[in-house]
């Protein structure tokens, strides 16, 4: 299945995956290799399985059909094997779905303590240093309805980080927020991704898919309709379908 | 570029704002309301005034028989000569101070967990949970340390409403929790069962209930072995309230976004860990309203134990006002069980009100 001289290259890697919800065929003959320290955007319209597919990676939705392979690990319905997957994926949500009876701090530590059994002053130690790099460190003790979108995601992205996972997903992180705050979260994820982290990200940011992306990824109904470096896929998309999309985004 | 100049805030017109605003505002903002506002008033100073009158001006206090009572008002003698059984029923009255001395230990334990400042909660709460009850039991029973056994048919009065109250809200929450859980499971047996219990015994009377565990569950067992009755009571009052603490529960949890059982689980944490530290916590938060009503409905409902012949505060009521001695008095000594009642619950409502308040972490 993986070619043997990129075995250890590969993070992620998606074979012939396909989803139905119900009847609905959701993703259709997905294949997709990650490999470590890539960074990729996924864009398409609405509905088009992106999140779907960043959803599949860390089984928050379940395949039906094909193999996926994370970290060494097949993820099958076999719990053991989901949690380890899990905790070697972190994942950001376009509505943040920080825990709002939790400080700062608290959401920060609460896996690694939790699911890595990491003593709690280490833990604080780990989460106060993500914070910092986040730059939100002076409202660890705030809790997150106090907090405005842009603050909220940046406490999400740490609190993903703290559990130090090989590859970070993000599902139209910026989406939620006004477009004032989108800039402080998108240089957040600039940092991070020249930090040399594997990343996917779902998002219609193309600003940032330019700057960052080694692999920009076009989804639609379902189907990976084509993937590029940034540079050749937007001056040189080799779909109509992405030249439509394309001129939509970017006016 | 011109700077723009921000007007100064000023105060409010000293016309809109103080009581005399208000009671113009709210009392008599125009004639018909103010015509009402001072019927009701004198309406409402009349009546206050002649229960006054009836309950504390004119009722006699002090005294010890029948004779001590002049009829013009309340008599609390009654009750005075009578406080005992309000609150141990037919306790033998040698032995009385072992009732006193579970009630002095459920006001220091109930202190020391209710109150913020008090620390060491957490070893309140195990003593409370494990040791306590079996020290109780052996304490009010008797049979233990040469204490002589005073049987279950003898307690009464606040007594049993208490312990039936406590225990029914201290077993049935947890067993409520894991109802709701398993209805909402994914395992269909699971939910299956739990759909069952729920709708069993929310479908039966808490009456039929005590009746059936009364009477029917002595049947079920053959011969010596015999189930003492508070304890078919308790049985019985903790499988009704289950049920319905599972539903206030489900209702609670049906409530969370689905965003926060993902980012728990895309964390990595296992399905029991998820809802003890994130699902829960939110979950019982919102549902404090409910739960506390469901106390407060059982809390009352201790009284239909009645029905199986124990004598809750009520039934002690009830019981007093038959004695030859002292008739006529009924209404102070419903009065006096109502004021019993109206303390404790709304003791209850205004701790829940609180605790939301404290829990409140500015989300939503």
């Amino acid at each position: 299945m993986l070619d043997k001289n990129n075995q250890q290259d590969v993070v992620i890697s998606l074979h012939d995956v396909d989803k139905w919800y119900g009847e609905f065929h959701v993703l259709k003959n997905i294949n997709l290799n990650v490999k470590k320290g890539e960074k990729i955007v996924i864009c398409g319209p609405s509905g088009s399985g992106k999140s779907t597919l960043i959803r599949c990676i860390n089984h928050l939705e379940e395949h039906q059909k094909g193999d996926i392979e994370v970290a060494g690990t097949l993820l099958t319905d076999d719990l053991k094997q989901i949690e380890l997957v899990r905790s070697e994926v972190g994942m950001c949500f376009q509505h943040f779905n920080l825990f709002p009876h939790l400080t700062v701090l608290e959401n920060c530590t609460l896996a690694p303590i939790w699911v890595k059994k990491m003593p709690k002053k280490e833990a604080e130690k780990l989460a106060m240093e993500y914070l910092n790099r986040v730059q939100i460190a002076e409202q660890a003790h705030k809790y997150p309805g106090q907090l405005s979108g842009g603050q909220q995601q940046r406490v999400a992205i740490a609190r993903s980080l703290c559990m130090q996972p090989q590859v970070m997903l993000f599902d139209e992180p910026t989406s939620a927020l006004d477009p004032e705050m989108v800039r402080e979260v998108l240089d957040v994820m600039v940092e991070l991704a020249n930090g040399g982290i594997t990343m996917i990200c779902v998002s219609h940011e193309m600003g940032f898919a330019r700057e960052v992306a080694d692999r920009v990824i076009f989804m639609d109904a379902g189907e990976i309709i084509e993937q590029n470096t940034p540079e050749e896929f937007f001056s040189n998309p080799q779909y109509d379908r992405t030249k439509q999309f394309l001129q939509q985004i970017i006016h | 570029m011109d700077q723009f100049n921000f007007s100064p805030s000023q105060p409010p017109p000293s016309n809109t704002i103080g009581a005399a605003a208000w009671l113009r505002k709210h009392l008599f903002s125009n004639v018909n309301n103010s015509i009402i506002t001072v019927v009701l008033f004198v309406f409402l100073l009349s009546s206050l005034w002649s229960i006054f009158q009836w309950g504390f001006w004119n009722a006699d206090w002090v005294g010890s028989t029948r004779a001590d009572c002049s009829r013009e008002a309340a008599c609390w003698v009654f009750i005075q000569v009578r406080f005992e059984q309000f609150m141990f029923g037919f306790y033998p009255e040698e032995e009385s101070w072992r009732p006193t001395l579970f009630f002095a230990s459920l006001v220091v334990f109930v202190l020391w967990l209710f109150i913020e400042k008090i620390p060491y909660k957490k070893y309140a709460l195990v003593f409370v949970l494990v040791p306590y009850p079996l020290l109780a039991t052996a304490l009010l029973y008797g049979g233990v340390a040469s204490l002589p056994v005073v049987d279950t048919h003898a307690w009464g009065g606040l007594l049993v409403t208490l312990i039936i109250a406590l225990i029914g809200m201290l077993v049935s929450l947890p067993l409520g929790i894991m109802l709701a859980l398993g209805r909402r499971s994914q395992m269909p047996i699971v939910r299956s069962l739990s759909t069952v219990y729920i709708e069993f015994w929310r479908g039966v009377p808490l009456i039929t209930v005590l009746f059936m565990a009364s009477v029917m569950l002595p049947l079920f067992f053959t011969g010596d072995f015999d189930v003492d009755k508070l304890l078919r009571a308790l049985i019985g009052v903790v499988l009704f309230n289950s049920a319905y603490m599972a539903e206030a529960i489900r209702g609670g949890l049906q409530s969370i976004s689905k965003g926060q059982y993902e980012a728990g689980e895309a964390l990595g944490l296992s399905y029991w860990r998820l809802h003890r530290l994130i699902i829960l916590p939110q979950a019982l938060k919102i549902c404090i309203p409910s739960i506390v009503n469901t106390f407060i409905a059982l809390l009352k409902d201790t009284s239909l134990v009645l029905i199986i012949g124990m004598f809750d505060v009520l039934g002690i009521a009830t019981a007093a006002n038959s004695d030859p001695e002292w008739l006529g008095f009924s209404t102070e000594s419903f009065i006096f069980a109502a004021l019993i009642f109206w303390i404790m619950c709304f003791g209850m409502s205004r701790y829940s009100l609180r605790l939301e308040n404290k829990l409140n972490t500015g989300h939503r």
